[in-house]
């Protein structure tokens, strides 16, 4: 079956209409925050980030079974003085949400969280859509600092700016990844 | 077996490594055997003791990391078995108590009462080592074992559902979280130096 072959998988994720160069520009700007840990899991609009971390040596992916544990795994890795961040889709923030509360804020841990703004303008999958009009307003009621990202200009310095604020106030904080950004339909 | 002696019989083991614990009744129980600053009792989020494990061991390959779970905290992340086998770290051990009850809110039996294996589970996993220890030498011999082999191991015991008579820890928090945050650094430091 053609996705055994890692070839095979390198054709489905490059023929898929996601923005590789806006993600290349999003991964840069990350390792100019100096994070070395990644967790994720797979969603479409993610497919170049995670292969880039997947193929960086000095990047260590964690794929996760559910996006609960990559709050852990962050928590840990800040713990243990490294930078991480963690790759969700909203549907993945929404699972997550317990663990945010009563690790992240509990314990003043920093998170620096990339979700796909999925089910919001132009979704033509149904079943996206019911999580896209929740992201905004959970993420407000939690508190949570969120920056829009739907312009390439602004990547570098917004995600530089995220992750400044969520060392200096021990919080998380969210950026959210337009279809603009990462969609080329 | 008491998980009380189960913890004592284990503290030397515990002595200059980095040890994540769940809430509840082994916080309580190995807080009063003897806190370490390089303890860390996570008093919620149940469930991510082993993922805030995964996370400090992939982060300190030189140093062992200890996590000292529960069946029921265990059974509310099964999938983190899957994700520690994916990276095996050799620096992790991950010790389960399993008292096949929900102690400290009442009692009520978990699944592992009713025949779910967390060792089996643990296996089919992947964990490259799983062993089963229901005996106060076998535990501390394989957990002795464990941290001499390098090899992310899981060790589930069976203990009696008995807790302390407090939870009550003289422990803030916060006062945890920085102290611990602080002795890992030192303990980079010192491996630096």
């Amino acid at each position: 079956m053609f996705w055994h072959d890692p070839l095979d998988l390198h054709y489905l994720v490059d023929h898929m209409p996601v923005s590789a160069t806006n993600s290349r520009l999003i991964y840069d700007a990350l390792k100019a925050c100096d994070i070395q840990i990644m967790s994720a899991l797979p969603e479409t609009w993610l497919v170049h980030l995670i292969r880039m971390a997947d193929e960086d040596p000095d990047m260590t992916l964690v794929r996760l079974a559910k996006e609960e544990e990559g709050i852990g795994i962050s928590a840990g890795a800040h713990l243990a003085g490294v930078n991480s961040a963690l790759l969700m889709q909203n549907h993945g923030f929404l699972a997550a949400i317990n663990p945010i509360v009563s690790l992240a804020f509990l314990y003043k841990i920093p998170l620096l969280m990339l979700i796909s703004y999925r089910g919001h303008f132009g979704e033509k999958d149904p079943w996206q859509t019911q999580g896209g009009s929740m992201t905004e307003p959970i993420l407000r009621a939690m508190n949570i600092h969120t920056w829009h990202l739907n312009n390439a200009g602004d990547i570098q310095r917004r995600i530089k700016d995220a992750q400044t604020l969520a060392q200096a106030s021990l919080h998380p904080v969210a950026v959210l990844l337009h279809r603009e950004l990462m969609w080329e339909d | 077996m008491l998980r009380f002696d189960a913890l004592q019989a284990i503290y030397p083991e515990l002595e200059n490594r980095i040890v994540v614990t769940i809430m509840g009744a082994v916080a309580a129980e190995l807080y009063t055997i003897g806190h370490r600053p390089s303890f860390f009792y996570l008093e919620h989020a149940m469930g991510l003791a082993s993922s805030m494990g995964l996370g400090i061991a992939l982060s300190m390959p030189q140093h062992k990391v200890i996590v000292i779970d529960g069946d029921g905290s265990l059974l509310m992340n099964l999938g983190t078995l899957s994700t520690m086998a994916r990276y095996k770290p050799g620096n992790l051990l991950h010790i389960v108590f399993d008292n096949e009850s929900l102690l400290s809110v009442g009692g009520f039996p978990t699944a592992t009462a009713t025949g779910t294996d967390l060792a089996g589970i643990a296996r089919a996993s992947g964990v490259p080592s799983v062993m089963e220890a229901d005996t106060l030498e076998s535990l501390a011999r394989s957990a002795h074992d464990a941290l001499a082999s390098n090899t992310l191991t899981t060790i589930v015991s069976k203990v009696e559902a008995i807790g302390p008579k407090t939870f009550h820890m003289d422990l803030p928090l916060l006062e945890n979280r920085f102290q611990f945050k602080r002795a890992l650094e030192a303990m980079k430091k010192q491996n630096e130096g």
